[in-house]
């Protein structure tokens, strides 16, 4: 782990001072081509994250926040999916406007993915070692021995024991916690600024789950890197995000940051998340659900999208979309980075 | 930095300890699970051994006879029948038409056969490894070309093909053979790295890869090749042998290889004039290629069950 050390001080020179902004998505809309029509996934996404800040997306499934992701990636299967409108600013220029050479460049580089499903996202022919180098010998162009020397750093900065003796080893070999680990350091390796982690708890056991969050954490306020944390897990969230942002139908709800969000919810839709965690005081009772079910893409209801399930829903809910609004306290000052996309945030904040 | 050595997330002590156990057990690659497999099986062991008697004999006849198969002594070896005491000797399978030992020409006969069925496959394959490979990663108008021209060839029967080709040379090698048979089989690997490369694609590790910033030449060499290519192989291996009797065949119908070139094909055809008075004629070459093609089917078969279970 002492190798580790050395190498950082070089890294670390360019490192970005927290707090720079990084990435600001502004306006996204994609949507996709199906046989029964247009399935608008994601309608108009606003976030951004700063250097050495974690930014956690959170919705349902079907929400849009994994296409968002895989859209500031750039590995959106086009066709079907197709990008309308928006800007996707990394350090002030926007991806969308660039060429294949130079996105290629950015990720793994600058931007890199951690994907919910270690097994499938490692390829089963190629052993872990080689999968770790080949990030130093793409971008890098190290050799092969140079390669093996990184990648067993990385398994060892990782925490994967025997990492010397295991690094010929092949995906399966290794158990899921400690493949999320290898995925984990194959984003690491260039040290980039922005990590893009999709549900990388998913597929992971409650135990093993703790330690990779942890790792990531760990790593992350080491290196100063920017992290979208995509989850649909309320609990996960709690103890690494800095700030939330709450996805219904393809667009963002609700932004805030994260311990005032879980104290005092602005939107209907969050608040019904939140009451549906089971709770220890609440035993025997029977746990709360939003009822009704997410909306079709197909069919996104008229007016805020979320008005059918919603029980404060008005008139003026099943018209107009509500646009994001800046949320003010009791006083009438502006609350920092609070946004609610309510008509009746208000009500749904103080009353 | 922090301690990285902290006790808050390190590693459990049973993890730690586990590794040691693991250790024995040496890590396989899938080519070389695919031979610890194919080891122990018989029909595996038994066509190989033949296949590597065929490849030696094709490499070296003169070390199975020292008989010229095409010196004829009509006056004294007309169709003299065959000695089956001498093992090995020129008379052991008897004399053909011309009055040349068919031992010796069925020992020399092998090299036809076996240079047009290896150099033919691994002509198919590389071709029709590389577009179906495009056309399956690239997709679109790309793809739709490629299996059109696929299509185009399909309906081409390949024996009225290749006669039409080979009719095109004034004289006929064993190379002409190979370009026709090459020219005409080419899309049917084309079809099967095509499925193979579509299914791969869509892969998490290959949109993995493509998230972490590697190139499409890499994805597709490295990431989807290794991942495609066992369904080929299989096709291959198991197509070897009909590439082999096609041969045969144009040269039963007398438009694939000529005289002087020795092929079996061409000893069949003479011996079917003499079929009533000595059989024999017939008999060898055409065992002899039944053997090898049989040899060469048997292996696709073992090769299949050990690379891809699922096709069993």
């Amino acid at each position: 782990m002492t190798t580790a050390t050395e190498n950082k001080p070089t890294a670390a020179a360019e490192r970005l001072a927290p707090g720079t902004p990084l990435l600001d998505v502004r306006d996204l809309h994609v949507e996709f081509k199906t046989r029964d029509g247009v399935a608008k996934a994601v309608n108009g996404v606003n976030y951004s994250v700063a250097a050495g800040e974690t930014l956690a997306v959170l919705g349902e499934s079907g929400s849009g926040k994994s296409v968002t992701a895989q859209t500031i990636m750039g590995i959106l299967d086009m066709p079907p999916g197709r990008i309308t409108s928006g800007e996707i600013l990394f350090r002030g220029q926007d991806m969308l406007k660039m060429s294949n050479e130079e996105r290629r460049k950015i990720r793994g580089r600058k931007i890199a993915m951690i994907f919910q499903d270690a097994l499938s996202s490692l390829n089963p022919v190629l052993s872990v070692g080689y999968q770790l180098g080949e990030m130093f010998r793409v971008h890098q162009g190290a050799s092969r021995k140079e390669a093996k020397a990184k990648a067993i750093e990385l398994m060892d900065r990782v925490r994967i024991p025997a990492a010397a003796q295991r690094v010929g080893d092949y995906p399966h070999q290794f158990s899921g916690g400690m493949r999320q680990r290898i995925m984990i350091a194959m984003a690491l390796a260039l040290e980039p600024d922005l990590i893009i982690a999709d549900e990388p708890t998913t597929a992971l056991d409650v135990t093993v789950q703790a330690q990779v969050m942890d790792l990531l954490a760990e790593l992350q306020a080491e290196y100063h890197m920017g992290l979208i944390l995509i989850t649909h897990d309320l609990g996960v969230v709690a103890d690494v995000a800095d700030k939330i942002a709450v996805m219904y139908a393809g667009r963002i709800v609700e932004t805030a940051p994260v311990h005032e969000l879980y104290a005092n919810p602005a939107h209907p839709y969050t608040k019904g998340l939140l009451r549906s965690i089971p709770r220890l005081d609440q035993k025997g009772q029977d746990l709360y659900a939003i009822k009704g079910l997410p909306p079709n893409l197909l069919k996104v209801p008229a007016g805020c999208a979320f008005n059918p399930r919603c029980d404060a829903a008005t008139d003026l809910c099943r018209t107009e979309i509500p646009a994001l609004h800046q949320v003010l306290d009791k006083d009438g000052a502006e609350l920092a980075g609070r946004k609610s996309a309510c008509h009746l945030w208000k009500e749904t904040l103080h009353g | 930095m922090p301690d990285l050595t902290d006790t808050k997330t390190e590693i459990p002590a049973q993890r730690a300890a586990e590794v040691p156990e693991a250790k024995p057990e040496k890590a396989r690659s899938l080519g070389l699970d695919a031979w610890h497999d194919l080891r122990r099986r018989p029909i595996f062991v038994i066509s190989a051994l033949l296949i590597v008697l065929l490849i030696v004999i094709a490499i070296a006849p003169g070390l199975f006879t020292s008989v010229d198969p095409r010196a004829g002594d009509l006056r004294t070896h007309f169709l003299t029948k065959p000695n089956y005491g001498h093992l090995f000797q020129p008379d052991w399978f008897g004399y053909d038409g011309q009055g040349r030992s068919i031992y010796a020409r069925v020992i020399y006969g092998a090299r036809a056969s076996v240079v047009v069925g290896i150099c033919v496959t691994a002509g198919v394959t590389v071709l029709g490894g590389i577009t179906g490979m495009i056309a399956g990663y690239f997709g679109g108008w790309v793809d739709t070309i490629v299996s059109r021209v696929t299509d185009i060839f399909f309906g081409i029967p390949l024996l009225l093909g290749a006669l039409v080709v080979l009719n095109a040379f004034t004289s006929r090698t064993i190379w002409s053979v190979v370009f026709a048979l090459v020219a005409l089989g080419w899309t049917q690997m084309t079809r099967v790295m095509r499925g193979s490369v579509i299914t791969v694609k869509q892969a998490d590790y290959v949109t993995a890869a493509k998230a972490l910033g590697a190139g499409t030449t890499r994805i597709m060499v490295k990431h989807i090749l290794p991942n495609a290519i066992a369904p080929v192989i299989v096709v291959a291996t198991i197509a070897l042998g009909g590439y082999i009797a096609t041969e045969a065949t144009l040269s039963f119908l007398g438009i694939g290889l000529q005289d002087p070139t020795i092929s079996w094909g061409i000893d069949i055809n003479s011996a079917q004039k003499v079929i009533r008075t000595a059989p024999f004629a017939l008999f060898f070459p055409a065992g002899m290629l039944s053997i090898t093609v049989l040899a060469f089917i048997m292996l696709g078969d073992a090769v299949r069950d050990a690379l891809d279970p699922k096709l069993r």
